[in-house]
């Protein structure tokens, strides 16, 4: 008997789950953007969301800190669970979600401050640092950690709007994991920059993920097949097929998914 | 799966590697059939195109794994696409390893001919040869069909040519254990053999392949074979 899946070959069984979605609808008024998505994020690893624009892939992504909040016609339902709580459960304080899920955009946002100051808005608003000595010392780790103290450690004090488009893309991960988050979501970080800009960010990625786990949206096949370890197709708001990601782009199960990544439905 | 790609040239290059495919597995089936003929009626020019033949088969694999490699980089195909460039490229390969094993049968033909040498018995041979024409027929229509179900139906005939093989091979050496002024040509013939038997196992290898490029997995366990002229002596 052939069962009906969505799921592909999954990945392995024995690795923890950070975040779940379980039936996760969401609504711009009453258009539906997402219809009743299920998806795993495994711990430690990078998932990557593909599909075609308007598919609800970047849609699907801000709901895993509630970015969609700030938009007021959205609507979401069903059920996203990080460390065993619903994040949209009303008592959930969404600035403290967001420190531990943290977000980084297509476009390199830098404040109009510092480069230094970029990474230490963050700590310093959430009070993670109790001294001027313990808030360098997170703002350098945090460079480090994004691969870009080398490059900017004699030029802490300039605008971080004057680095190079790559640099202020890593500058924004730094900024990001400045407040020591769990899970980074990233809305195609990459499409804005050159290739060895992006191949710069994706052994960043590869780094990264031993300590966070990633959740990135990009419209380059290529790159999620390089970077992530899962991957999950979405098509007109729903998550087609998920699963191991060199199975998807070698032997996927449903047919939408053999026609997308192949070339032959847009 | 949809019929087109949204690039059409991505579709041309494609029917363009296929095509390439099935002229080189085309030009394998007739050298083979000659390369058979040829020995059968000790006909050294026959043996001579055979040989100069195989050249043809060599050009066309090289073109081929030009494209293949320039859709690799250029189109990076993903999925059907990926395994059908990846199947292509090392079934070729085997299809040219056929063809040189014609090569050297036709090459041991004119050595036989030339010398008017006694074969011996040779009709086992001549089966081995027309259960592998019909092999190379069934597993060109496997690739063009895409069909995984006859792939594995040719992968399992390989037992026939070995069991042959292994007749042939007994019948042989009795041969030339009865009169060892038919040994020379003998061993031509026993080499020619296992050219054909080698041919099988290549189109078995290539049913392995097609195997993989319609379902994504690799068949399961190793196929039946037969070859057993490795153990066998005579004292």
């Amino acid at each position: 008997m052939i069962i009906e899946t969505k799921t592909s070959q999954a990945i392995q069984s024995n690795t923890p789950t950070i975040m779940t979605a379980n039936n996760v609808d969401v609504f711009y008024g009453k258009k539906q953007a997402i219809c009743n998505v299920s998806l795993n994020i495994p711990e430690n690893q990078i998932t990557a969301l593909i599909g075609p624009s308007g598919c609800g892939k970047s849609t699907f992504l801000r709901c895993f800190n509630r970015m969609n909040d700030t938009i007021n016609i959205c609507r979401v339902s069903g059920e996203i669970k990080f460390s065993g709580q619903n994040i949209y459960d009303p008592k959930v304080d969404v600035v403290a979600l967001r420190s531990r899920i943290g977000m980084v955009f297509q476009k390199a946002n830098p404040f109009p401050k510092s480069i230094f100051e970029n990474v230490a808005y963050g700590p310093r608003i959430h009070g993670l640092a109790e001294s001027k000595d313990e808030l360098e010392s997170i703002v350098i780790r945090s460079l480090k950690r994004a691969g870009l103290y080398d490059e900017v450690s004699d030029r802490l004090s300039e605008p971080g709007t004057s680095l190079s488009g790559g640099q202020q893309q890593r500058l924004c991960i730094a900024r990001a994991i400045a407040v020591d988050p769990q899970v980074i979501l990233m809305d195609e970080p990459c499409s804005a920059l050159d290739p060895i800009a992006t191949a710069i960010i994706e052994d960043l990625m590869e780094t990264m993920k031993e300590k966070y786990t990633i959740v990135i949206v990009t419209h380059s096949m290529q790159q999620a097949a390089r970077v992530s370890q899962q991957t999950a197709f979405f098509h007109l708001g729903e998550l087609v097929e998920s699963g191991d990601t060199q199975a998807i782009f070698t032997n996927p199960i449903q047919e939408r998914t053999q026609n997308y990544i192949s070339g032959r439905i847009g | 799966m949809s019929e087109n790609h949204i690039v059409a040239s991505f579709d041309n290059d494609m029917s363009k590697l296929e095509s390439l495919f099935q002229e080189m597995g085309d030009i394998v089936l007739v050298q083979l059939k000659d390369a058979t003929r040829a020995l059968r009626k000790e006909d050294r020019d026959l043996a001579k195109k055979v040989v100069k033949g195989d050249k043809q088969l060599n050009e066309l694999e090289r073109d081929l794994n030009d494209l293949a490699i320039k859709i690799l980089a250029l189109r990076q195909p993903f999925a059907i696409d990926l395994r059908y460039v990846l199947t292509t490229l090392k079934s070729a390969g085997h299809l040219e390893r056929m063809g040189d094993l014609t090569r050297n049968m036709a090459q041991r033909t004119r050595t036989i001919a030339k010398a008017e040498a006694e074969t011996g018995p040779i009709e086992t041979l001549i089966r081995m040869s027309k259960l592998v024409q019909g092999m190379t027929e069934t597993i060109l229509e496997a690739y063009k069909s895409r069909d995984g179900e006859l792939a594995k139906k040719v992968r399992a005939q390989d037992e026939k040519v070995d069991m042959a093989h292994n007749s042939l091979f007994r019948k042989l050496v009795t041969y030339m254990m009865e009169d060892a002024s038919n040994i020379s040509a003998c061993m031509h013939v026993l080499f020619i053999a296992k050219n054909i038997e080698r041919m099988g196992d290549n189109i078995a290898d290539i049913a392995k392949e097609i195997i993989y490029m319609t379902t994504g997995d690799w068949p399961e366990g190793k196929r039946a074979k037969s070859d057993k002229t490795s153990k066998i002596i005579f004292s």
